[in-house]
């Protein structure tokens, strides 16, 4: 049976990988993703969830032992954040290039120094290049939904590679919210037991991951370019096949709300879509045309979506809860990315907000539409990007 | 306890192999096969044995082996090893087959924890003293006085007793081994094997390529290394401390040969005055006061 529970997105984030019969966790503590591990080891430790727990001594150790559990033929999870997934990434290149589909939670968090535990991009997206799918939620229901999603789709012959399901620290991680929890043989149903490209097996000896010369390595490159482009195809089927199974439907690659009509789009991630959906209600109301695109999935970028939204409207605006130094956010930059060459482009001004947790609102989306209207209704960007709530 | 003459047949070392002539760890995996047989999953970190399997898509190895980051062997056996249980699939050992710098140096954080999670496998530290794969620097493992070429003129600090820092573990089994003393090696694998729990393996291999002799000396270097008394063979199970043969007839000084025996014949050593020479003996000779306290009953 069906149930609704109020709880935390962290908490849910357990819920998830229970529903999907995980079967290795190997778990390490960091604020603000611990709780995550947490709830599945009350879970195993409970019985109510059949899977080995491994307490490893790191999150380097945690994402290497998912890629052996991976390996050796079994659903693995893990969750972390921040410093603890910057200590991961060498083993993210092993895991997407040995082609495991392992899932993980991603609570985003701030790098330091200084510490802080607050919300920021930066973490996930700095291991933007590391051939990992990355999905990100903006609230707790969808955290859940796109766990299952995920293993669908790793777990997919066309695809067969890992990804981060991320939410923000705090303001989903920490926070209540209902969660529709669908029944457990109906899981099953859409998602059957675990399936990979290859095993480890003394029946067919094979050496993984061994030495590859100039000669190979560039097609097993190509190839897991070509996972992502099937992923792209793939993600809004799934999401579109669990939507009409269990009632929740993300729009897929990209969450677009009020665009067809709209002269300016919000483009954001995370929470900050919904604080943009508020925006633009309270903007409509004022006959301002304005829409917002959350970007639901940043690996493979919905690069033929955001051009079809480029087509319809004259002004796109990001905003970023992240900085590439010397550079900008990564939105802006890969959202002009897929425009160029591509003739009669519409503006596009990138905004970075939210660092390190400082709140990004709706009133704080409705500054930056306003000056993007603005710039749009001059015909030109003042600043490609403006640093929105600085302190002078 | 086997014979040499019961030794299987069959070969999981495959023949071309990449390892270099006369390579003492490479003799040492041959026999890891003759004794655990096929049903064994390996893992192996960057070392000389990811240039020995060969490239893809080759290998020289006919046991399923996965290849994993350098510092990660025993984090990467731990969810194989939990993934086979939550498989209830019995029967297959894990292996952990990492050199001296992925064991003693940069996985010691993963072996420590590993460890102390009382994970099932076997680990095995082939310890050609120095980092082989990348052309013979330093290790912590490496011997005082050895050249190696980020210690041009002689490392100055002596090589870490990682078999004791494991047995600090209260793991059921830890031992040393040699390639020069094949059935020592096997037996101690045979019975790792039936222990539930940690097993800790550490082989002092010989390497001609990093330690300067000619290739034909590799067992002569393993014998001396252990008549001289600079390598022990023992094994400590459940705490208990034992010399095996024929470290255990070495207690008393005057069997063993002199370390200057083992030490001229390796070019890395070259540089070692008289003083450097005394100074290794008289280690050696404190080590086996040690040694022989700890072989009375001592518990470690
Ligand atoms: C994180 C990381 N740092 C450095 C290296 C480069 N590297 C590969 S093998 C190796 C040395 C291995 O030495 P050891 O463990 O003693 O094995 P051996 O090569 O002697 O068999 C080094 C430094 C690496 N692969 N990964
Ligand atoms: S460098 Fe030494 S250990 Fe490595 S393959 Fe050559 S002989 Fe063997
Ligand atoms: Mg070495």
């Amino acid at each position: 049976m069906a149930k609704v529970i109020i709880d935390t997105a962290n908490h849910i984030a357990g819920y998830g990988a229970k529903a999907a019969r995980v079967q290795v966790v190997p778990a390490y503590p960091i604020t603000p993703q611990t709780t995550i591990v947490e709830k599945i080891a009350e879970f195993v430790e409970k019985g109510e969830m059949d899977a080995e727990y491994i307490r490893v001594e790191s999150e380097h150790s945690a994402m290497v032992a998912c890629i052996g559990a991976a390996a050796a033929g079994v659903r693995a999870f893990t969750a972390t954040s921040a410093h603890g997934l910057a200590l991961m990434h060498e083993a993210l290149h092993w895991a997407s290039g040995s082609r495991l589909p392992i899932v993980m939670a991603v609570v985003n968090r701030a790098m330091g120094p200084g510490w802080n535990i607050w919300p920021d991009f930066s973490d996930s997206l700095s291991q933007r290049d590391t051939g990992w799918i990355q999905f990100y939620c903006a609230d707790n229901q969808e955290v859940f939904d796109t766990i299952i999603q995920a293993y669908k789709l790793c777990e997919n012959e066309e695809v067969f590679l890992p990804a981060m399901v991320c939410l923000e620290g705090f303001i989903l991680s920490h926070t209540y919210m209902p969660v529709k929890i669908p029944d457990q043989r109906e899981i099953d149903d859409f998602l059957p037991p675990y399936n990979s490209g290859w095993i480890l097996d003394v029946d067919r000896p094979y050496s993984h991951a061994n030495l590859v010369s100039p000669d190979f390595y560039m097609e097993f490159r190509y190839m897991i370019q070509e996972a992502m482009e099937s992923a792209k195809q793939l993600i809004p089927r799934i999401d579109k096949e669990y939507g009409e199974r269990f009632g929740f439907e993300y729009g897929g690659l990209i969450e677009k709300y009020q665009c067809e009509d709209a002269d300016l789009v919000l483009v954001t991630m995370g929470t900050m879509g919904s604080e943009a959906k508020i925006t633009v209600d309270n903007l409509r109301r004022d006959g301002l045309k304005v829409g917002s695109a959350r970007v639901r999935v940043y690996r493979p970028f919905p690069r033929e979506e955001i051009q079809k939204l480029a087509e319809q409207v004259q002004m796109i605006a990001t905003i970023d809860r992240h900085i590439s130094f010397g550079m900008e956010g990564f939105l802006a930059t890969e959202i002009q990315a897929s425009l160029y060459n591509r003739g009669d482009l519409p503006l596009v001004a990138g905004f970075i907000a939210g660092l390190g947790g400082r709140d990004v609102t709706f009133k704080t989306i409705e500054k930056i539409a306003k000056k993007s209207l603005k710039w749009m209704r001059e015909g030109g960007v003042e600043k490609i990007t403006e640093w929105v709530d600085l302190k002078e | 306890m086997v014979t040499i003459k019961e030794l299987p047949q069959e070969e999981y070392l495959l023949k071309g192999h990449a390892a270099c002539a006369g390579c003492g760890p490479s003799i040492a995996l041959r026999l890891l096969f003759k004794a655990l047989g096929k049903n064994v999953i390996l893992v192996v970190p960057a070392c000389c044995t990811s240039i020995i399997q060969g490239p893809y898509p080759y290998t020289s190895i006919g046991v399923p082996l996965q290849n994993i980051l350098f510092e990660s062997t025993a984090a990467a056996a731990s969810g194989i090893v939990a993934a086979l249980q939550q498989k209830k699939l019995e029967g297959v050992t894990v292996v952990g087959w990492a050199g001296d710098g992925g064991t003693v140096d940069i996985g010691i954080q993963a072996l420590s924890g590993a460890a102390e999670r009382e994970t099932d496998f076997i680990y095995i530290c082939y310890d050609n003293e120095a980092y082989g794969n990348t052309g013979m620097q330093r290790s912590g493992a490496t011997p005082y006085g050895a050249w190696t070429t980020t210690t041009p003129t002689g490392k100055r600090e002596r090589k870490k007793n990682m078999p004791f820092i494991m047995a600090a573990h209260r793991i059921p089994y830890v031992a040393t081994a040699c390639p020069s003393y094949p059935i020592d090696f096997v037996n101690k694998l045979k019975k790792a094997k039936e222990i539930r729990g940690t097993k800790y393996i550490h082989i002092l291999a010989p390497c001609p390529t990093g330690w300067r002799y000619t290739t034909e000396k590799t067992v002569e270097l393993g014998k001396l290394a252990v008549q001289t008394g600079l390598w022990a063979l023992y094994e400590i199970e459940y705490g208990k401390f034992k010399l095996n043969s024929p470290s255990d007839r070495l207690v008393d000084k005057a069997k063993r040969k002199p370390v200057k025996e083992y030490l001229a014949l390796q070019g890395r050593f070259r540089n070692l005055t008289e003083e450097d020479i005394a100074k290794i003996q008289k280690w050696v000779d404190e080590d086996w006061e040690r040694y022989r306290k700890l072989a009375s009953n001592y518990l470690l």
